[in-house]
């Protein structure tokens, strides 16, 4: 997508609505995936999104941590992951990982852009963000299960059959709340990023487009 | 009742109702399971039975235990048959139902300790050296209900027995006194 000027929301892009392949939607409700597109490269973050982080720190308690999966995003988060088969407590759901992160740490710490963007957005509204190298990106998002034979790019072996995944037109770029495959991570030579919300049952649309303004936001600032 | 004299469909069922009990007329009658109904149903359970679970746990976190884990099925995502969502909504089922448990048994005990402890002020020389800590009643604070005798040994020869309770936790300045005389201790190889 380029950054027609019309298609803005304020002075970021407007979020694009990704698709969910039928059959899972159908079992799924309530599932989908948007993302916005910014002209961003990785690197150190500026000062006032390391004051962001550390304002969000003062504000994040042990006990709001342990309160955490009773609130109604992270809680939708966690049911999902019990519906797709994952364990919450193992795989830990985006903000439930950070929160963790913070208490261990002292601290949100800075893992430069646009890892910081992301992690202020997802503090703040719950919602599980993702980033993608928005140029290898081939058409429009969508959520979908892996088809026989596909797997991710840089990983040796097939995905199972039925594995959700990420991917865009042609072929799969990780796998839902998982590992991204080869070369659709944002890295250094990335120009453009792709910042993509998953949003399940429970969690309010306004939610999602709140967090991928952020997001985008920060990324823009930056 | 039995039935016949309603019109509609309540007759058609009874009418079909010997044919079902015959399975291999399943398939004549038309009756396909909506799996993918069921599915959605269970789906519903597990979402509620996490959100009991998550209240749970939070109640209890700091006062005990509680059995909270219910590993996963799978090791990447994907959409779970009926027998997996089954036996996952089983497994919640059973964790909140350990946990409730265990909360129940934690206040029991709680209780039991505030008896306790009403009987220690109550007679504190039929309860000789006994202490209670906030903790075990499920409090905040690091403080102690402890029964001993006044002015030491001339209290247990006289029977002039108390409780005494602690004034809470010790202030960081005091640990800090206690860490370095420890220190200081060791340098000098008492």
């Amino acid at each position: 997508m380029s950054a027609d000027p019309a298609n803005r929301m304020g002075w970021v892009p407007a979020p694009q609505q990704g698709w969910v392949a039928p059959h899972i939607a159908s079992e799924f409700p309530g599932l989908g995936i948007a993302w916005v597109e910014v002209d961003a490269k990785p690197g150190r973050s500026p000062h006032p999104v390391r004051r962001r982080l550390r304002d969000l720190s003062d504000r994040t308690y042990g006990a709001q941590a342990i309160r955490l999966r009773e609130r109604p995003i992270p809680w939708a988060y966690r049911v999902f992951y019990r519906q797709i088969g994952l364990d919450p407590d193992r795989t830990r759901t985006a903000i439930e990982q950070l929160t963790l992160e913070r208490l261990e740490d002292g601290g949100f710490r800075t893992h430069g852009l646009p890892a910081d963007a992301l992690n202020i957005a997802i503090v703040e509204t719950g919602v599980a963000l993702r980033a993608f190298d928005a140029e290898a990106i081939e058409g429009r998002l969508c959520i979908r299960d892996s088809a026989p034979g596909e797997s991710l790019a840089g990983a040796p072996a097939e995905l199972a059959k039925g594995t959700l995944t990420i991917a865009d037109e042609t072929r799969p770029l990780g796998l839902l709340f998982g590992a991204t495959g080869e070369g659709f991570a944002v890295e250094r030579g990335t120009r453009r990023i792709a910042v993509a919300a998953v949003q399940v049952k429970g969690v309010p649309q306004i939610a999602v487009e709140e967090a991928l303004w952020m997001a985008a936001a920060t990324l823009e600032a930056a | 009742m039995d039935g016949r004299g309603d019109s509609g469909g309540s007759l058609i069922t009874l009418s079909l109702m010997p044919a079902l009990l015959r399975q291999e007329d399943f398939g004549g009658l038309e009756v396909a399971v909506d799996e993918r109904r069921a599915r959605r149903q269970l789906r519903q359970q597990i979402a509620r039975l996490e959100a009991e679970l998550a209240g749970l746990f939070g109640e209890a976190f700091g006062h005990t235990e509680v059995p909270h884990r219910v590993e996963a099925i799978s090791a990447q995502p994907r959409v779970l048959d009926l027998g997996e969502l089954e036996a996952l909504r089983d497994e919640l089922a059973d964790r909140v139902a350990e946990a409730r448990q265990a909360l129940v048994e934690r206040r029991r005990a709680e209780e039991e300790m505030q008896a306790l402890v009403e009987q220690m002020l109550a007679a504190p020389q039929d309860f000789k050296w006994v202490r209670i800590s906030r903790e075990e009643l499920g409090l905040p604070g690091c403080g102690h209900w402890h029964s001993r005798p006044r002015l030491g040994p001339i209290g247990m020869l006289m029977g002039w027995w108390r409780v005494k309770v602690s004034s809470g936790c010790p202030l960081p300045g005091r640990l800090a006194a206690v860490e370095h005389e420890a220190e200081a201790r060791g340098e000098a190889g008492i």
